[in-house]
């Protein structure tokens, strides 16, 4: 096994909730709530979980994006290793040059009034000093990785696909290139046709240039194809972390055993029994107590509404297999075959 | 990175005939769909041309005394006794007194025939005291009756006083929306960018200004303004007072634009491609707004004009020997003169049509400030 | 004997003069909904499912017009009626719309008015089509949202919108749809915006409906998972035309259309696990804006078949390639000769 490029440790993001009219604080949802994730150099880590689970946030808070509230990150870069959630604006500058972040909406992420170049040059010009023809060459270079033409260059977005301004802004995340980019569901405003030609893109990346990704998406079809290792959200928490053959073959925990039978099969032959879950993902500002999971469960046990299941290593399992569920070990629950 | 390695197959994009467009185009379009607002483009442009070149345009001096008070509307024309003539004529009039209503009738005498001329010679007058000259674009020797929109009570032609009146009437507008847009970017700026307390305040001091009753405020701002001052200085008190009350709407819409490009995604990718605060602002959140401004201040020139006309003709604003719409619409004051001299309303009708054309044009820049609207053909 | 399609559409085109050119979303559809059974229509974005879903309602978006074909309601027992050639803003047409025909949306935020409870509205449409008094249609609402599964339905009458989540506003709109009964209903993406757990209850809902009520069902979606699961037969689209309709398992046994082949191809499946860092058999490009004129096959450029001289030159027809399963490829021998006779007349 490869070294880890970053650790995360107990990030959390909490917004307060202010309410009446002196906007007095009157509660906190926590949108992430105690994070721990190491991600291996030149892996492809998925993040999966439905709405509202805090797997965008997550993504947002490594890169710093959006402020952590508390939580290491600590990144180890070839310089030796930092803690990006405690750095100042000048040093965080210099780790923007390898943590870099592809968007979902390629219509909202890029600036409809920049051209090509202006949009991939822009990091270039904030954290390069290069000339403008150096600059030019390697915005070139840039749009031929990723498969468009050079005679975009002065093109504004709004001409392009959806698939191109995506190709546009993967373009723009590799031009300094970076060790490691968050993918935050880059794929999912695609249509399948391109969405397959942007994951072959994000693998080829990778063969070339070894980077890291951190793989956000709701589509579990896309991340078993995509990801080396999978970690399962719920309620701002991680419920499993395996291998991603090991957990959509053995899942530990009935909330990832139910989000995979509600997979629609592109196969009219195969119907996959649904393991029927009441009711829908609890709102983060009113978490339910114990198992954030228990209310929906079909396992549900008394020990589940009082105590947290802690992430732990499930005994038994072959290989890293985390799950939080007091049961993990218990259950014999279904994968996909 | 080598680019050479291998070829990638089947992730290069085919390229289609899509239109290309720099934004500034779709903008374009999208304005020109909006017919009355290309319309008044062309109604605006001669508003002003007429502003600037008064002194050319105005057959008379605004203050030449013609002897002819309550002259009603008077065209020259090209049928005389049922013939054509051709460059049209004025005729020459003759003033009577009505024995029994005591009324003034103007009888025409239409055998004294005063040919329409071009670049006539008539009173001096000079452009803002640079050329002096005494050329006229357009009029008829002395004597002939070439009152386009009539006379006042001591006989000076309204056209004429219109067309000088539009100098101040138009500039105030401009100049007092210039320095509400200072005063609104600024604080709206400040108040959408920090946030917080301060945001507060600034939204409660607008909230506090848009509460007072304007004309109230006008009046009392407006009396406060030196007796002895000159003509000039009134204009820019005056102009002051209106931008103080007027900064507060393009505050606001400088301060949401502000809150809602700050969650924009293009703005999170700028941040995270290490732009600096300043390069966010210059580069990405300015020239994004600048369109929904220069929309907003254009919607807002309007408001100006009519406050300055309201002002004057409550006897507040301007006041004579100044030329406004305003202080024109004074001599419309009293019903009898109205009776007599309905003409007298007329700079009222030229408000209402600055007015209306710079709410179209507003109304189109506001359609064309964002061309990126999402609708596709599904 | 089997009654015939309650909607059969022909030859269905829409468009709209742009300045750019003509725009054609749709340039000749040819569509049979079988009664009481639910019919997918699948394609990338652009392809025009949405249009034909709106074209069958009559609610093109304004300046889209229908511009040739027919769309026949008939359900074997009133005279058929040709929707295509009905005032959009008519009597008659505004009396099908709702009644007969109804539609879901993929958001279904904008389907509600956000000022008036979710109750309220369903009442509104009994009162407007099926002429029943308040106290009656208030009943029957509640009924409805207690069909769609709608928990404690008699407190949610009362519920705005925006009180509701995402999947049980897809619930009250599908209530809301289904209230006068309707023949047929359309679907457009009704799970698009959901999270898959939510998206398997709407899904199983809208079967169970379907079944329970006998109602003709066309669901557009683009996801092919959802078609599986939920239609009996299919017909996909590509750049305003049908390229290939059969019966559901055909299609995935056996796909003829090379778009189709690679349509299924792309989508990275649930447990197929190809094995990681394999690539995905991606096609080529994307889809042509409506603007788009080629010669020929419209998918050619794309086509990894695409023969030269003859999917650029020949515009290829609708064919039967095998029983029961029809497709528009040149490279099927039945559709050339079809084709080929269409070149000749």
């Amino acid at each position: 096994m490869s070294e880890p490029l970053l650790e995360i440790r107990g990030l959390s993001k909490r917004f307060p909730i202010h309410s009446g009219l002196s906007r007095r604080v009157t509660g906190e949802v926590r949108a992430i709530d105690g994070v721990d994730l190491t991600i291996m150099r030149g892996e492809t880590l998925g993040l999966v979980g439905e709405s509202g689970c805090g797997k965008s946030t997550t993504g947002r808070a490594i890169l710093r994006a959006i402020e952590p509230t508390e939580g290491e990150i600590l990144f180890h870069d070839r310089a030796g290793t930092v803690d990006v959630a405690k750095l100042g604006r000048d040093e965080l500058k210099r780790v923007r040059r390898r943590m870099q972040m592809v968007f979902q909406d390629p219509y909202a992420s890029l600036n409809p009034r920049m051209n090509v170049e202006a949009l991939i040059a822009e990091p270039l010009i904030c954290l390069e000093h290069l000339t403008h023809r150096q600059r030019r060459d390697r915005v070139v270079e840039l749009l031929e990785l990723v498969g468009l033409n050079a005679s975009y260059l002065l093109r504004y977005p709004h001409t392009f696909s959806g698939g191109q301004r995506q190709r546009i802004g993967i373009a723009r995340a590799l031009a300094l290139e970076p060790d490691f980019v968050v993918c935050d569901e880059a794929v999912s405003a695609l249509d399948v046709s391109v969405q397959a030609q942007v994951l072959n893109l994000l693998s080829d990346i990778q063969e070339r240039l070894g980077t890291t990704y951190l793989f956000i998406s709701h589509d579990l079809g896309v991340i078993e194809h995509q990801c080396d290792r999978v970690a399962v959200m719920y309620l701002g928490r991680i419920v499993e972390f395996a291998e991603t053959e090991a957990l959509l073959r053995t899942p530990k925990m009935p909330y990832v055993e139910a989000l995979l039978s509600a997979v629609p099969e592109p196969d009219p032959h195969v119907r996959r029994e649904r393991v029927a879950i009441r009711g829908e993902v609890a709102d983060p500002a009113n978490r339910p107590s114990g198992c954030p999971f228990h209310p929906r469960c079909p396992y549900a046990q008394e020990v589940c509404k009082s105590t947290v299941p802690a992430l732990r290593q499930v005994e038994g399992a072959s290989g890293a297999h985390l799950a939080a569920c007091h049961f993990a070990e218990a259950l014999s629950l279904r994968g996909v075959a | 990175m080598s680019v050479d390695a291998k070829p990638m197959p089947a992730t290069r994009e085919l390229v289609h005939a899509t239109p290309v467009e720099s934004p500034l185009t779709l903008m374009w379009y999208k304005f020109r769909a909006h017919r009355l607002a290309v319309w008044s483009i062309w109604v605006i442009a001669a508003l002003y041309l007429t502003a600037i070149f008064a002194n050319w345009i105005a057959p008379f001096d605004p203050e030449t005394r013609t002897g002819l008070p309550f002259s009603p509307p008077s065209w020259p024309t090209v049928m005389v006794d049922g013939a054509f003539v051709w460059p049209p004529v004025a005729f020459g009039v003759s003033q009577q007194l009505d024995r029994k209503t005591f009324k003034r009738v103007y009888a025409i005498d239409t055998t004294q025939r005063y040919p329409v001329q071009l670049f006539i010679t008539g009173d001096r007058h000079s452009w803002f005291g640079l050329f002096p000259s005494d050329m006229h674009v357009i009029g008829v020797d002395k004597g002939g009756a070439f009152f386009l929109m009539g006379t006042d009570s001591l006989g000076r032609d309204v056209f004429s006083r219109m067309v000088y009146g539009s100098r101040i009437s138009l500039s105030i507008g401009l100049v007092g929306v210039a320095i509400s847009l200072v005063l609104g970017v600024i604080l709206g700026g400040i108040s959408g960018y920090f946030g917080g307390w301060v945001d507060l305040a600034v939204q409660r001091l607008i909230e506090i200004i848009q509460c007072f009753p304007s004309i109230p405020l006008w009046m009392a701002l407006a009396a406060a303004l030196p007796h002895d001052w000159t003509t000039i200085q009134v204009y820019f008190g005056i102009t002051v007072i209106l931008s103080l009350v007027g900064w507060t709407d393009l505050a606001r819409v400088v301060r949401g634009r502000f809150l809602s490009l700050r969650e924009e995604d293009f703005v999170m990718a700028a941040r995270l491609a290490g732009a600096s605060e300043a390069r966010i602002i210059r580069k990405h959140l300015l020239p994004s707004f600048m369109s929904h401004i220069i929309a907003s201040v254009t919607l807002s020139i309007p408001s100006m004009i009519l406050a300055e006309t309201a002002l004057s003709f409550l006897g507040i604003g301007l006041t004579p020997p100044a030329l406004s719409w305003g202080v024109l619409l004074q001599d419309a004051q009293n019903v009898n003169t109205l009776a007599t001299a309905p003409w007298l309303l007329l700079p009222g009708a030229l408000v209402i049509v600055t007015v209306l054309a710079f709410n179209f044009l507003g109304d189109g820049l506001r359609d064309a400030a964002d061309p990126f609207s999402r609708e596709s053909f599904k | 004997m089997t009654p015939g399609p309650i909607i059969s559409i022909r030859g269905l085109e829409v468009g709209a003069l742009s300045r750019h050119g003509m725009l054609r979303p749709l340039r000749g559809i040819d569509l049979d909904l079988p009664h009481a059974a639910t019919t997918g229509l699948v394609g990338e974005s652009g392809c025009g499912k949405s249009m034909t879903a709106r074209a069958l309602l009559n609610i093109t978006p304004s300046p889209m017009r229908i511009t040739a074909g027919s769309i026949t309601l008939d359900d074997g027992k009133t005279p058929p009626v040709d929707l295509a050639a009905l005032d959009p803003d008519g009597a008659p047409m505004r009396a099908i719309r709702g009644r007969r025909l109804a539609m879901i949306f993929q958001e279904p935020m904008t389907a509600f008015s956000p000022v008036h409870t979710i109750g309220n509205q369903i009442a509104e449409m009994l009162l407007i089509h099926e002429k029943l008094d308040k106290r009656a249609a208030r009943e029957r609402s509640i009924e409805m949202l207690d069909l769609v599964g709608m928990p404690n339905a008699r407190q949610r009458f009362d519920a705005h919108p925006f009180n509701l989540s995402g999947g049980m506003r897809q619930r009250a709109m599908i209530a809301m749809a289904l209230a006068c009964k309707p023949e047929v209903l359309v679907a457009d993406e009704p799970t698009t915006a959901l999270d898959v757990t939510i998206q398997a209850q709407i899904l199983e809902l809208l079967q169970r409906l379907q079944q329970e009520l006998g109602m003709t069902v066309l669901l557009i979606t683009h996801d092919l998972g959802v078609v599986a699961r939920t239609t009996s037969r299919v017909a996909v689209m590509y750049l305003g035309q049908v390229v290939e309709e059969t019966t559901t398992e055909s299609l995935f046994d056996n796909p003829k259309h090379p778009y189709t082949q690679g349509l299924l191809g792309s989508v990275p499946r649930l447990g197929s696990r190809r094995g990681r860092r394999e690539r995905l058999p991606a096609m080529r490009g994307s889809v042509p804006p409506a603007l788009a004129e080629l010669p020929g096959c419209a998918f050619h450029p794309r086509c990894p078949k695409a023969v030269a001289g003859l999917c650029d030159v020949v515009k290829p027809r609708m064919a039967e390639v095998a029983p029961g399963h029809r497709a528009r490829c040149l490279l099927y021998p039945e559709v050339l000769a079809a084709s080929a006779a269409l070149e000749a007349a």
